[in-house]
C-alpha cells in the first residue's frame, strides 16, 4: 500500500510503502531507493509491518533540500518514526540507507529495537578502495552490484530504455537520487559514523553478500569491532542487491535475527 | 566588436593513441604522460603567444582554472595572470575565472584578484565559473548536490568584500569569517567587470541578467550549435527588461586564419583534430556528476561540452564539416572575417573570446594566425557594435599614470670582484650569468 505523511507542516512530504502487520520495521533505503518492485519487502510483510519510505529527493518525496548531513538525515528518520508512532522499531537499512540506519540509532539509542545493516557504507579502508559508483557508466553499473550480472535480475536492472522519453525521465529521476546521495557519499562515503558507532546499543546484524563487489564484505569488521556485540552474516551468491538478489535467503535471515 | 585572446594552454604532446589507450584526459589521465620540462617550455610558449597578442592589439588576453587534465594545465591562472599583469600593457586580463566554491575560504579570490588589478593598473576582469564537473566535483571532491550553493554564496562575499567600506562579519552556511577585511583593493571601483563563463546551464542566465554580469558562453561546438544557448540568454533578458547589448555576452570560438583557405586546412586541420579528440576525450563518467546540473537544464535539452553524447555528434566530422557546422572558423582572412561577422550578428555577441592556439598547433603557427588576424581581419569586425557602449571591459588607470615595469636583463651585472670583499652568496658572477 503507498502512503503520503506530512511531516514539520509540510516541509517534507514522504511517499511511503507499507506491508503486512506485526512487529514495526522501518527499511532505509540505499542510494538507488525504491524501484516500485521490491518484492523482499511484501516478503518481510508476512511477519511485520514494514514500512519503506523513500527518502526525500526519492520518488515523489520531497524536502531533500532541508538535509545536508547524515545528521540531519538521521534526525528526519526520528521524526518520521514519531510521526508513525514507532518510537522504537526494528531497523533495516541496505547501503547507504545501513550508513543512515547506524546513525539514527548512534543519536538515539532507544530508535532501533534490532538493527541489521545490509551491506552498509560508512567506512573507507585506503586498502579496499570502494568503486565510484558516481562515476560509472549505467551500463558499468550492474556489474558492480549483481553476484550474477547475467541473471534476469541484473540485466534488467541495468537495461537502459531505448525510448527517448523513458530515458530522459530515467536520466532525470537518477540525478535526483544519485544527487541527494551524494550528500552522504560524495567523495568518499565516511562521515565520522566511526566516532558515533559506539553508540549503538540494539542487538545488530551486519549482513553481507559474500561476492559484494561494490563494498567488499571486508568492511563488515569496521561495523562488528565498532558496535558492541554485532554480528555478521554472509550469504552466498549475492553481491551487493542481495535483497534483491537472494530475496529468500535473505528475508530468512533477517526474519531469524529479529524473531 | 572586442577581442579576447584566449589561451586553454594544453599538452601538446599527447601520444597518436592516446583516445584508443586511455579513457580520459581529464581526472584520471596517467601522470606518466606529463614531463615537466616539456612543461616548462609549454608554458613559456603559451605566455609568449599571450604577450604577443597585446603587442597585436587584441583587447583581452584570456586564461581560465582546470585541474588534472592535459586539455588545459592552469590549475591557478592566477599565476598566469600575475605573470601577464608585468609583461604585458594594454590588454584587459580576463582571468574567466577563478571556481570560487573551490576556494577555502573564497576570500581568497577577493584577495588575489585585488592584487591581480592593482599590479595591472586595473586591468582585471574577474571571471566567476562554477567550473566543470571534472574540475569541481572529481578532483576537487565537492559535493554535486550543493556545489551551485556554495558558489553563490562565494559569490555574495567575494562582491561584498570588494564593495564595502568597512570591516564586517559573514555568517555563510559553507564559509564564516568574523573579520572581513579587504586589503589590497581593487584598483577597479567598486569592482573589476565580472564575466560568469557558462556550459550552458540555465541558472547562468538568471544570475547574469539578475547582476549585470557578462555572460560567457564558452562553447566548442561553434557559433551554429551556441545560437540555441545565445537565444535562450537573450530571452531571460529581454524577460527581465535588460538591455540587448551585446557587450553583455561572450562567445568562445576557435578561428584559425592562414594565406588561403586551402592553407588553412593544411596548417590546422591536424591540430583541431588533436584538439577534439584528444583534448575533449573525457570519460562520460566524469562529464556530468549527478546534481552538478541541474534537473531544469536536462530538461532544457542542452547537451553537455563533453561525454558521450558531445562526442558522438563530433564523431567522423571532416575538416570540412567543422567549417560547415561553424565549430571552427577558419580560411583565408576574406574568409575568417565575413563568417565571424556573420556569426557574431547572429549570436548579438560583442565579446569575441578567440581560440587560437588549439591543441598541438605550433607556436609558428599560432603566431602567423594571430598576427594575420590582428592585420587582416580586426579592423574589418571592429565598426560591429559600435552603437552600443561596452560596459563590461576593464577601466584601466590612464596610461601615463601606470607603472612600466623595469626591463629584465639576463646578464648579471655586477662587477667583477678583485680584492676579496664578500660576493652576493657567495656566487661566482661569471657561472652564474645566463648563457
Amino acid at each position: 500500500m503507498k502512503t503520503t505523511k506530512q511531516l514539520l507542516g509540510g516541509k517534507f512530504s514522504i511517499e511511503m510503502w507499507e506491508f503486512g502487520s506485526g512487529d514495526p520495521l522501518l527499511f532505509v533505503h540505499g542510494a538507488g531507493g525504491l524501484f516500485g518492485v521490491d518484492p523482499f519487502l511484501e516478503e518481510l510483510g508476512k511477519t511485520h509491518k514494514v514500512y519503506a519510505p523513500h527518502f526525500p529527493g526519492y520518488g515523489e518525496s520531497t524536502g531533500s533540500e532541508h538535509i545536508d548531513d547524515v545528521i540531519d538525515a538521521a534526525l528526519f528518520y526520528h521524526e518520521l518514526m514519531d510521526e508513525l508512532k514507532i518510537p522504537t522499531a526494528n531497523i533495516v537499512g541496505h547501503s547507504m540507507g545501513g550508513m543512515l540506519a547506524a546513525e539514527i540509532a548512534a543519536l538515539d539509542n532507544s530508535r532501533a529495537k534490532k538493527l541489521v545493516l545490509v551491506a552498509p557504507a560508512g567506512f573507507w579502508l585506503d586498502e579496499h578502495p570502494i568503486p565510484d559508483l558516481f562515476a560509472a557508466k549505467l551500463d558499468e553499473i550492474a556489474p558492480l552490484m549483481f553476484h550474477d550480472p547475467k541473471s534476469p535480475m541484473a540485466q534488467a536492472f541495468g537495461a537502459i530504455p531505448t525510448d527517448f522519453k523513458a530515458l530522459e525521465a530515467m536520466y532525470v529521476e537518477r540525478v535526483k537520487r544519485f544527487s541527494t546521495a551524494s550528500k552522504f557519499l560524495w567523495p568518499i562515503p565516511d562521515r565520522g559514523l566511526k566516532k558515533r558507532a559506539y553508540r549503538i546499543k540494539s542487538p545488530t546484524l551486519v549482513l553481507w553478500g559474500a561476492s559484494d563487489k561494490l563494498i567488499p564484505p571486508v568492511y563488515a569488521k569496521e561495523f562488528t569491532k565498532r558496535i558492541a556485540g554485532a554480528k555478521e552474516q554472509q550469504i552466498a551468491e549475492a553481491g551487493h542487491m542481495l535483497p534483491y538478489e537472494q530475496q529468500e535467503a535473505f528475508c530468512k535471515a533477517v526474519n531469524a535475527f529479529l524473531k | 566588436m572586442k577581442f579576447t585572446w584566449f589561451h586553454l594552454m594544453p599538452y601538446r604532446y599527447l601520444p597518436e593513441d592516446f583516445k584508443e589507450k586511455y579513457r580520459s584526459v581529464w581526472v584520471d589521465i596517467p601522470q606518466n604522460l606529463y614531463d615537466p620540462k616539456v612543461g616548462h617550455k609549454l608554458y613559456n610558449d603559451y605566455l609568449d603567444q599571450l604577450e604577443f597578442a597585446d603587442h597585436m592589439g587584441y583587447d583581452g588576453l584570456g586564461i581560465n582554472e582546470h585541474h588534472q587534465n592535459a586539455y588545459g594545465m592552469m590549475p591557478s591562472p592566477n599565476i598566469m595572470a600575475a605573470s601577464l599583469a608585468r609583461r604585458t600593457r594594454n590588454a584587459n586580463i580576463v582571468v574567466l575565472g577563478n571556481s570560487i566554491a573551490l576556494y577555502n575560504p573564497p576570500i581568497r579570490v577577493a584577495e588575489e584578484f585585488a592584487m591581480l588589478d592593482v599590479i595591472s593598473g586595473g586591468r582585471l576582469v574577474a571571471g566567476f565559473p562554477v567550473g566543470t564537473s571534472m574540475d569541481t566535483n572529481f578532483c576537487y571532491g565537492e559535493i554535486p548536490a550543493t556545489l551551485r550553493e556554495k558558489y553563490y554564496e562565494a559569490h555574495d562575499l567575494i562582491v561584498k568584500a570588494w564593495k564595502e567600506k568597512e570591516m564586517f562579519s559573514f555568517n555563510g552556511k559553507y564559509t564564516k569569517l568574523r573579520y572581513v577585511n579587504l586589503w589590497p583593493k581593487p584598483i577597479q571601483q567598486p569592482h573589476p567587470p565580472i564575466w560568469i563563463p557558462g556550459g550552458g546551464s540555465v541558472e547562468t542566465w538568471d544570475f547574469c541578467a539578475k547582476h549585470d554580469y557578462n555572460y560567457s558562453f564558452l562553447s566548442y561546438f561553434g557559433y551554429i550549435a551556441g545560437k540555441k544557448v545565445a537565444d535562450g540568454y537573450w530571452e531571460v533578458m529581454a524577460k527581465m527588461g535588460k538591455p540587448l547589448n551585446p557587450y553583455s555576452m561572450g562567445f568562445a570560438q576557435v578561428v584559425a586564419v592562414s594565406e588561403t583557405d586551402e592553407q588553412a586546412e593544411r596548417d590546422y586541420a591536424p591540430h583541431m583534430d588533436y584538439f577534439y579528440n584528444r583534448c575533449l576525450h573525457v570519460y562520460d563518467g566524469f562529464a556530468d556528476a549527478p546534481g552538478y546540473r541541474t534537473v531544469k537544464t536536462i530538461k532544457a535539452g542542452i547537451l553537455g561540452q563533453v561525454g558521450d553524447q558531445a562526442a558522438l555528434r563530433r564523431e567522423g566530422l571532416k575538416w570540412k564539416d567543422f567549417l560547415d557546422q561553424g565549430y571552427v572558423i577558419a580560411g583565408s582572412p576574406k574568409t575568417v572575417r565575413e563568417r565571424l561577422r556573420e556569426a557574431m550578428k547572429s549570436l548579438n555577441c560583442g565579446h569575441l573570446m578567440m581560440l587560437m592556439q588549439l591543441g598541438s598547433m605550433p607556436p609558428e603557427l599560432v603566431k602567423k594566425s594571430t598576427e594575420l588576424f590582428a592585420r587582416e581581419c580586426m579592423p574589418y569586425l571592429r565598426d560591429l557594435w559600435s552603437d552600443h557602449e561596452d560596459k563590461w571591459s576593464a577601466n584601466p588607470m590612464p596610461a601615463a599614470e601606470r607603472a612600466i615595469p623595469a626591463p629584465v636583463q639576463f646578464e648579471l651585472q655586477l662587477p667583477k670582484h678583485t680584492n676579496g670583499h664578500a660576493r652576493p652568496n657567495g656566487a661566482n658572477a661569471e657561472t652564474r650569468s645566463a648563457k
